[in-house]
């Protein structure tokens, strides 16, 4: 493939591989690029990846209320899931609550949703940030949904695994509590992610790869059944990406 | 013993000002016909309890000034976007937010179910959500050989769960399908207030694959009979939720006039015309 790709097939590309072995993958609302490619992992897998899909008929397995994603993750039967923030920070920490004074806020969001919770307890948490300006990747967010890392005394199989945003792809470090640069997205640069990250992270030894386009097998498949799926719950989506059904 | 079986309005009448009112999300059953009713009484003072978020009926309760203090993790309109009266409440300081996480409204939803005082949950500990609930308490793992902190959560006791179902008997059996968040909340709360679809003549516990899905009567204080209930939400596997209405009320609601003249329209208007 030359330049017949589009950006969030490359986005979807990238995080499918950061799910491929895995068993069981969790995806909440509001997220279709994460969803598709929760669904291209799944099509890699032969059938051993199960995804659950919230706010889908078709690919929603609970049937015990609204707790039962909760329980079995804290079961640790989820073994990635995606998280997105107002304002993502160096630390990895999340805020899905506010900008400004937490009581007198100069923008409030819809709050924090399971973050508080998922982030702890799901191994791969990988962050999903479409918009990368100093404004939303900052050296510290005004308010912690759920912080990136904890105390050693605190019980915490589950924490960050990759940043990934439309610009580029960071790997989490745990060991140094902070993102590398893994990868840059095709017409993007190394410079450009300096200038538009508000938090300073480490660069990986030599040149810094460019994130791959999807291959042909690949790209058939996010165009075809991966896309004809993820139109059940996100049709604005699929239709203004990929032409599929009509727009709601 | 019978439940009983009101209007719409009459059920509402029961929620008294300053009531704890716990909710489900838009994707689950919401007694939007009730909300409107709410409204129109002039609530006031209302905990609202999100299980475990709200979306427009709680924007639209918090619009029309009914609610007090608001306890959920989150509120949102789903691809409608952000919930502009909830937004405005938060800057202006008009209601007391509890922020929480989805999992701790559901833990302190059931031991309230069980009739216990607090319930532990891991997570939370390094966040601001816990900083700022000093309601919520960190201990240490009784069972733990040394250090393990771990939050303790109250129970959750809501006076009343306000839901929408697809059918109910005479009996006061309410069925919810797999939507069995309704049914926690039924369980846990002092009052369960359901609107419904329809009333059915038959006994929803005669047949296991109805009862399965069903919340006895033991639960339920009151029935209202109110069709296209959820409207402008659709319920699953029913009708599908009033999208252009629904783009409509997140417009209109962006401003102080536009709330006021959509109210005026759908919800002080004589119903027959509000349920066009």
């Amino acid at each position: 493939m030359s330049e017949d790709f589009r950006p969030e097939e490359v986005l979807i590309g990238a995080i499918a591989t950061a799910l491929d072995g895995l068993r069981h993958v969790a995806v909440g609302a509001s997220s279709p690029i994460p969803g598709a490619a929760a669904l291209l992992a799944r099509s890699r897998s032969n059938g051993s990846l199960r995804v659950s899909i919230l706010g889908s008929e078709e690919n929603n397995f609970f049937t015990d209320g609204g707790k039962e994603l909760f329980d079995v993750a804290g079961q640790g039967r989820i073994d990635a899931f995606f998280l997105s923030g107002a304002q993502i920070d160096g630390q990895a920490n999340v805020n899905l609550v506010a900008v400004g004074d937490y009581r007198k806020p100069k923008a409030r969001f819809p709050g924090s949703f399971g973050s508080g919770y998922l982030y702890f307890a799901v191994p791969r948490v990988i962050l999903f940030r479409l918009e990368h300006t100093p404004r939303t990747l900052v050296e510290k967010v005004d308010f912690i949904s759920a912080p990136g890392f904890s105390d050693d005394n605190v019980f915490r199989p589950g924490g960050p695994y990759k940043l990934i945003t439309d610009r580029c792809l960071f790997h989490v470090d745990k060991q140094r509590r902070c993102f590398r640069l893994e990868s840059v997205h095709p017409g993007h640069t190394v410079e450009e992610i300096h200038e538009q990250t508000g938090f300073s992270f480490d660069l990986p030894d030599g040149a810094v790869p460019t994130t791959p386009i999807p291959n042909a097998a690949d790209l058939a498949t996010i165009r075809g059944p991966v896309a004809e799926e993820i139109a059940e719950i996100y049709p604005a989506f699929a239709a203004r990406v990929f032409g599929v059904g009509k727009a709601a | 013993m019978l439940a009983a079986q009101l209007s719409v309005d009459a059920l509402a009448a029961r929620i008294p000002d300053g009531a704890k009112v716990a909710v489900p999300p838009d994707y689950s059953y919401c007694a939007m016909a009730a909300v409107r009713a709410l409204i129109r009484r002039g609530a006031r003072d209302l905990h609202l309890v999100g299980v475990p978020t709200f979306g427009f009926q709680g924007d639209m309760l918090i619009g029309a000034g009914c609610v007090g203090t608001v306890e959920t993790s989150a509120v949102t309109l789903g691809e409608h976007g952000l919930a502009p009266r909830f937004t405005k409440a938060i800057k202006d300081g008009a209601i007391r937010m509890m922020d929480a996480t989805c999992p701790a409204v559901h833990a302190a939803l059931q031991a309230s179910e069980k009739g216990i005082p607090f319930i532990p949950l891991r997570g939370l500990i390094g966040s601001d959500i816990l900083a700022n609930r000093k309601d919520w308490k960190v201990g240490n793992n009784p069972f733990a050989e040394g250090d393990d902190p771990i939050v303790f959560l109250p129970a959750l006791k809501p006076d009343v769960a306000l839901f929408h179902a697809p059918m109910a008997d005479r009996f006061g059996n309410v069925w919810v399908g797999v939507r069995r968040e309704l049914m926690l909340m039924a369980h846990a709360s002092a009052d369960a207030y359901v609107t419904v679809e329809k009333i059915v003549d038959t006994n929803l516990m005669d047949d296991p694959k109805t009862k399965a899905g069903t919340i006895p009567g033991l639960y339920v204080s009151a029935v209202a009979e109110a069709e296209k209930g959820a409207w402008p939400l659709g319920i699953p596997y029913g009708y599908a939720a009033d999208q252009d209405h629904l783009a409509r009320y997140a417009e209109d609601a962006r401003t102080d006039e536009g709330f006021q003249a959509w109210l005026d329209r759908f919800v002080f208007a004589p119903p027959a015309q509000a349920a066009e």
